[in-house]
C-alpha cells in the first residue's frame, strides 16, 4: 500500500465536491428557484468546510464558512439565486480550490473580495434592508423563517440499521439537537429484542424528540446533513397546547430504562470497536485507484493477450487434446479480463462534458453572448487516457464556436435567429469509432475569407482549384487565423493546430461542416480506445496485416468473374451496390502479380464502404495495439502494431484512412518504394 | 574548438567542457565505425525477424519485436550514404533511445560489427569537413581518431527524424 495522506485523500474528495457545486451552480443559473439544487450546492460546501477543519485546511474551512453562511440566504429562500450570484458562487468556488491546491501562499484578498461582494449582493437583495446593516446582514444569526413561526418542533429519529458500524453516533446527534434549544428526547425501544438476541451492531432504537425552539427547519435538518441519506428524518412544528401531550411518552421511556441502558451501552460499546471488514459493504461501492495502476494492469493484460494468442497457436498445431483445452480455457478466461478490464478503463463522456459547462457560462458572459449549451450523449462510454487527451481539443472548439461561430444578438435579430445562440456537444458510437461533434448555429464559415487568408499568408496560389473541404483544411495550419480583431479568447491562430495535432496522434480525424447563416460543425471521430483490438489476420504477400474486426463487414472471393467485370476500374457489385476496392498489395509495395483466390474484405467506416483486397484471410485476432513511434508518422495507413502468435510483428491497417484512399480523398498515390 | 562546443551543449551530450571524455560504442557500419554514446544504448541483440512498413521512409522501413516492444528499426548506412554489404554473422541491433520532440523513442540501429566500449576525448575531436565526404555534414557532430581509424559521432537525433 502506498502512504495514505490524509491531506491528498481531502484533495481528492473536495475536488469531486467542487465539480459538483460547480454543476449545481450552473445548473442554479438556469433554474433560479430550484430548491434541490440550492439544497445541493450547500451540502457540497458544507462538506468541504467540514473536512477542510478536519484536515488542517483552516483557511479553505473559514473561507468557506463565510461563503456558506451568506449561501444560507439564498437557501432559506430569501433571495432568489440571480446570475450575479451564480457568477460569484461559481469565483468563489474557483477560490476555495485555490486555497486547497496552495492552502499558504493564495492571497486572502480575492476572497474577501467574493464574500463582501456576495453579502452585497444579499442585503440588496432583502428589500427593504437597512443600507447601515448591509456588511453584516449575511453573518447575522438567520431570521426566523416563515415556516418557522411555531414554538418548537416535533423530531423523529429513525436510523438505518447499520450506521453504527459507519460510524456514527446518534447519541451525538440528539446532543447536537440540544444546542438548539431545549429537549425532550425520548428512546422507542419497541424494536430492540431480549438480549439473547440482540445483535449488537444493529441500530435498533429509534427516537423521538421535542425541541422547543424559534429555529428554522433547516437548522434541524443541518445537524443530521450527514447521515441525512441512511435516515428518516421526520420534523413537524407544533404548538404550546402540543407540548402538555409531550410528558406521556417520557414517562414511558422510564419505564423502559433499563433496557435502554442496556441497547445504549452496546451501541457505545460497537462505537469504539468498528468492524473495519464491515464498513465496506452496501450499495454502489466505489474505491479510488490511482491511474497509473489502471494502466499498469492494462499492459499486463496486454501481455498475458500476447502469450495466450502464442499458446492457442502452440496447441492448434499440436495434437495434445488436453493442452487444447487448456488453451481454449486460458483463451476465454484472457478475453474476459481484458473485457472487464477494459470496462474500468472506460470513462462516460459526461465526466468530460460537464466541465464545458463552466467554460460555456463565462465565455457566454464575458462576450455578451447568450448562449445555451447542450450536451448529447453524455453516457457514451471512451477510454479514460481518451477522455483525458480529448480535453484540450474541446476546449478550443468550443471557444472557438462562441467566439467566432455565434453572431452577436443583434446580428442575430437581423437575421430572425433567436437571441439565444445554441452549442451542442454530442456523443454517439459509429462503428468501431466514436464521433464526438461541436455544433454551433452561428454565421457558418466564410469560406471565401478563409481562402482569401490563405492565399495571402502564401499557404495556396491564388486561383488554385480547391474543394471546400480542402478549404476548410486551412483552418488547420498554425498561426492560421481570420479573425479580424484578436479578442482574449482567440483570434490569435493558435489552437486549430494543436487541435488538429492531438486528433492526429488519437488516430482521429476531423471533419468540417457548414452551412453559411446556419452554423458550423466539427465533427471528431476517434477510436474508441488505444489498447486492444479484436481483429482479423490477413495476408498480404510475404506480409501480415491485421484489420480491425469491429470495421468488418463481409468477406468475399476476388473471382475471375468480379475480375474481368471490374475491368481496372476497381469497382465492386455487392448487391447491386457499387463498392470500390484497392489492392493492398499495390499500396503496400508488393511486387508481382496477386496469387489466385485473392479475398476482398468489406470495410465500413460510418456510411462509406470499401473493399480491401488481401492474399489470404487467414483468422481472428486479439490484439494489443501497440502505437508507433513518431518515426513511422508518415506510414498512414497504419494505426499501429501488434505481436502476433510467432512473436513477429504485425501492422494494424487504419482502416479511415484506406477508406479514405479507395474514395479518393486523399493521396492515393502507392507508397514510395513501390515497384 | 568553440564550435564543437555549441554543438554538444545544443545535442544535449555530457561533454559540457571541451575536454570531457564521451564513453561509446563502436559499431561498424560499411565502412565506417559509428561511436554511439554509451548513455543512449539499452542493448544489443542478435538480429531478429523484420516487419516491413509500407509508406514509411527508406532508412526505417522495418518493425522488430524487442521483447514485447515494437520498435522501429533504422538502417543509418541509407542515411549516410554508405554502402553495406549483406547480414553477416556478425550483424547485430543495438537498441538505443532517444529523445524525439520530448518524447522518449526507443529505436534499433542494424550494425555490421559491434567492437567495443571504449572512452573517446571530445578535445582531439576533428571539425567535419565540409568537402572530402559522402555524408552530410549535418549530421555528423564530430569525427574522433580510435585506433588510427576515424570514427564518426553523428548526431542520432538529426539522423533519426
Amino acid at each position: 500500500m502506498i502512504g495514505l495522506d490524509p491531506a491528498e485523500t481531502f484533495r481528492q474528495e473536495a475536488e469531486e465536491l467542487l465539480e459538483k457545486l460547480e454543476a449545481a451552480l450552473l445548473d442554479l443559473g438556469q433554474r433560479p428557484g430550484d430548491a434541490d439544487l440550492v439544497d445541493e450546492a450547500f451540502r457540497a460546501l458544507h462538506t468541504i468546510k467540514g473536512s477542510g477543519a478536519m484536515f488542517g485546511f483552516d483557511r479553505v474551512a473559514s473561507f468557506t464558512h463565510d461563503f456558506e453562511t451568506a449561501f444560507d440566504l439564498i437557501r432559506k429562500g430569501q433571495i432568489a439565486a440571480g446570475p450575479e450570484i451564480v457568477t460569484l458562487s461559481l469565483e468563489a468556488k474557483d477560490h476555495i480550490r485555490e486555497l486547497i491546491e496552495d492552502p499558504i501562499s493564495t492571497s486572502a484578498a480575492p476572497g474577501q473580495r467574493i464574500v463582501a461582494a456576495l453579502q452585497a449582493l444579499l442585503a440588496e437583495g432583502r428589500q427593504g434592508a437597512p443600507a447601515a446593516s448591509q456588511a453584516c446582514a449575511a453573518s447575522e444569526p438567520s431570521m426566523p423563517a416563515a415556516a418557522s413561526a411555531a414554538s418548537g418542533w416535533r423530531i423523529g429519529l429513525v436510523f438505518a440499521l447499520h450506521v453504527l458500524r459507519n460510524g456514527t453516533n446518534p447519541l451525538a446527534l440528539v446532543d447536537d439537537l440540544r444546542e438548539l434549544g431545549p429537549c425532550l428526547v425520548t428512546a422507542d425501544t419497541d424494536a430492540v429484542p431480549a438480549l439473547a438476541g440482540l445483535a449488537p451492531l444493529d441500530c435498533l432504537m429509534s427516537w423521538n424528540v421535542t425541541l422547543e425552539s424559534s429555529c428554522p427547519a433547516s437548522a434541524i435538518e443541518d445537524v443530521f446533513m450527514f447521515v441525512r441519506d441512511e435516515m428518516e428524518l421526520t420534523i413537524t412544528p407544533f404548538s404550546d397546547a402540543a407540548l402538555i401531550n409531550a410528558a406521556a411518552p417520557a414517562e414511558s421511556a422510564a419505564i423502559n430504562a433499563p433496557e435502554t441502558d442496556q441497547a445504549a451501552a452496546a451501541e457505545r460499546e460497537s462505537e469504539e470497536k468498528p468492524e473495519p471488514g464491515r464498513r465496506m459493504e452496501g450499495k454502489g461501492q466505489t474505491i479510488r485507484v490511482q491511474a497509473e495502476r489502471l494502466d499498469e494492469l492494462m499492459d499486463r493484460v496486454g501481455e498475458l493477450v500476447i502469450a495466450q494468442a502464442r499458446l492457442s497457436q502452440l496447441a492448434t498445431a499440436g495434437s495434445d487434446l488436453a493442452i487444447k483445452d487448456i488453451a481454449e480455457e486460458v483463451e476465454r478466461l484472457a478475453s474476459g479480463l481484458r473485457d472487464s478490464t477494459m470496462g474500468v478503463r472506460m470513462v462516460p463522456m459526461g465526466s468530460l462534458f460537464g466541465r464545458f459547462r463552466r467554460l460555456v457560462h463565462d465565455l457566454s458572459r464575458d462576450l455578451g453572448k447568450p448562449v445555451e449549451f447542450v450536451t448529447v450523449g453524455e453516457d457514451t462510454e471512451l477510454d479514460k487516457t481518451m477522455i483525458e487527451r480529448l480535453a484540450d481539443p474541446l476546449v478550443h472548439l468550443i471557444r472557438n464556436a462562441i467566439d467566432h461561430g455565434i453572431e452577436a444578438a443583434d446580428k442575430r435579430a437581423l437575421t430572425g435567429k433567436p437571441a439565444t445562440g445554441r452549442i451542442e456537444l454530442s456523443a454517439r458510437y459509429v462503428g468501431a469509432q466514436v464521433v464526438v461533434a461541436v455544433q454551433d448555429d452561428g454565421a457558418g464559415l466564410d469560406t471565401a475569407r478563409i481562402r482569401a487568408k490563405a492565399e495571402e499568408s502564401g499557404l495556396v496560389a491564388p486561383g488554385a482549384q480547391l474543394s471546400e473541404q480542402e478549404i476548410h483544411q486551412f483552418l488547420f495550419h498554425a498561426g492560421f487565423s481570420t479573425a479580424k480583431t484578436v479578442s482574449a479568447l482567440s483570434g490569435r491562430g493558435v489552437g486549430m493546430d494543436v487541435v488538429k495535432r492531438t486528433i492526429d496522434a488519437m488516430r482521429g480525424t476531423i471533419d468540417v461542416a457548414t452551412a453559411a447563416g446556419r452554423g458550423s460543425s466539427m465533427t471528431l471521430r476517434l477510436p474508441l480506445t488505444l489498447a486492444i483490438i479484436e481483429g482479423l489476420l490477413v495476408r498480404v504477400g510475404e506480409s501480415r496485416y491485421i484489420i480491425p474486426l469491429s470495421a468488418i463487414e463481409e468477406c468475399i472471393e476476388l473471382t475471375p468473374a468480379i475480375e474481368a467485370r471490374a475491368k481496372g476500374r476497381n469497382f465492386l457489385d455487392v448487391r447491386g451496390d457499387l463498392v470500390p476496392f484497392v489492392r493492398l498489395r499495390q499500396h503496400f509495395g508488393v511486387s508481382g502479380e496477386g496469387e489466385p483466390f485473392q479475398k476482398i474484405i468489406i470495410v465500413t467506416l460510418g456510411e462509406t464502404r470499401i473493399g480491401l483486397v488481401v492474399d489470404q484471410i487467414i483468422g481472428s485476432h486479439q490484439t494489443v495495439i501497440k502505437t508507433l513511434t513518431k518515426l513511422h508518422s508518415d506510414a498512414v495507413m497504419f494505426s499501429g502494431a501488434t505481436i502476433i502468435g510467432d512473436g513477429s510483428v504485425a501492422l494494424i491497417l487504419d482502416v479511415a484512412q484506406l477508406l479514405a484512399i479507395g474514395q479518393g480523398h486523399r493521396d492515393s498515390e502507392p507508397t514510395a518504394e513501390a515497384a | 574548438m568553440s564550435q564543437i562546443h555549441t554543438l554538444s551543449q545544443a545535442s544535449g551530450a555530457v561533454a559540457a567542457a571541451s575536454d570531457a571524455r564521451l564513453r561509446v560504442l563502436m559499431i561498424g557500419l560499411g565502412s565506417e565505425i559509428l561511436a554511439i554514446e554509451t548513455s543512449l544504448v539499452r542493448e544489443i541483440i542478435d538480429p531478429v525477424a523484420l516487419t516491413p512498413v509500407p509508406g514509411a521512409r527508406q532508412f526505417i522501413t522495418s518493425l522488430i519485436n524487442v521483447r514485447g516492444n515494437v520498435i522501429p528499426l533504422a538502417d543509418l548506412s541509407l542515411r549516410l550514404a554508405l554502402r553495406r554489404s549483406p547480414d553477416t554473422v556478425d550483424t547485430r541491433f543495438v537498441v538505443i533511445e532517444i529523445d524525439i520532440d520530448g518524447d522518449p523513442v526507443r529505436v534499433g540501429i542494424v550494425a555490421d560489427k559491434v567492437y567495443e566500449v571504449t572512452e573517446v576525448a571530445m578535445s582531439q575531436s576533428l571539425p567535419t569537413p565540409r568537402i572530402g565526404a559522402q555524408w552530410n555534414p549535418d549530421l555528423v557532430r564530430s569525427i574522433v581518431k580510435w585506433k588510427d581509424e576515424f570514427v564518426i559521432v553523428p548526431e542520432l537525433e538529426l539522423l533519426l527524424t
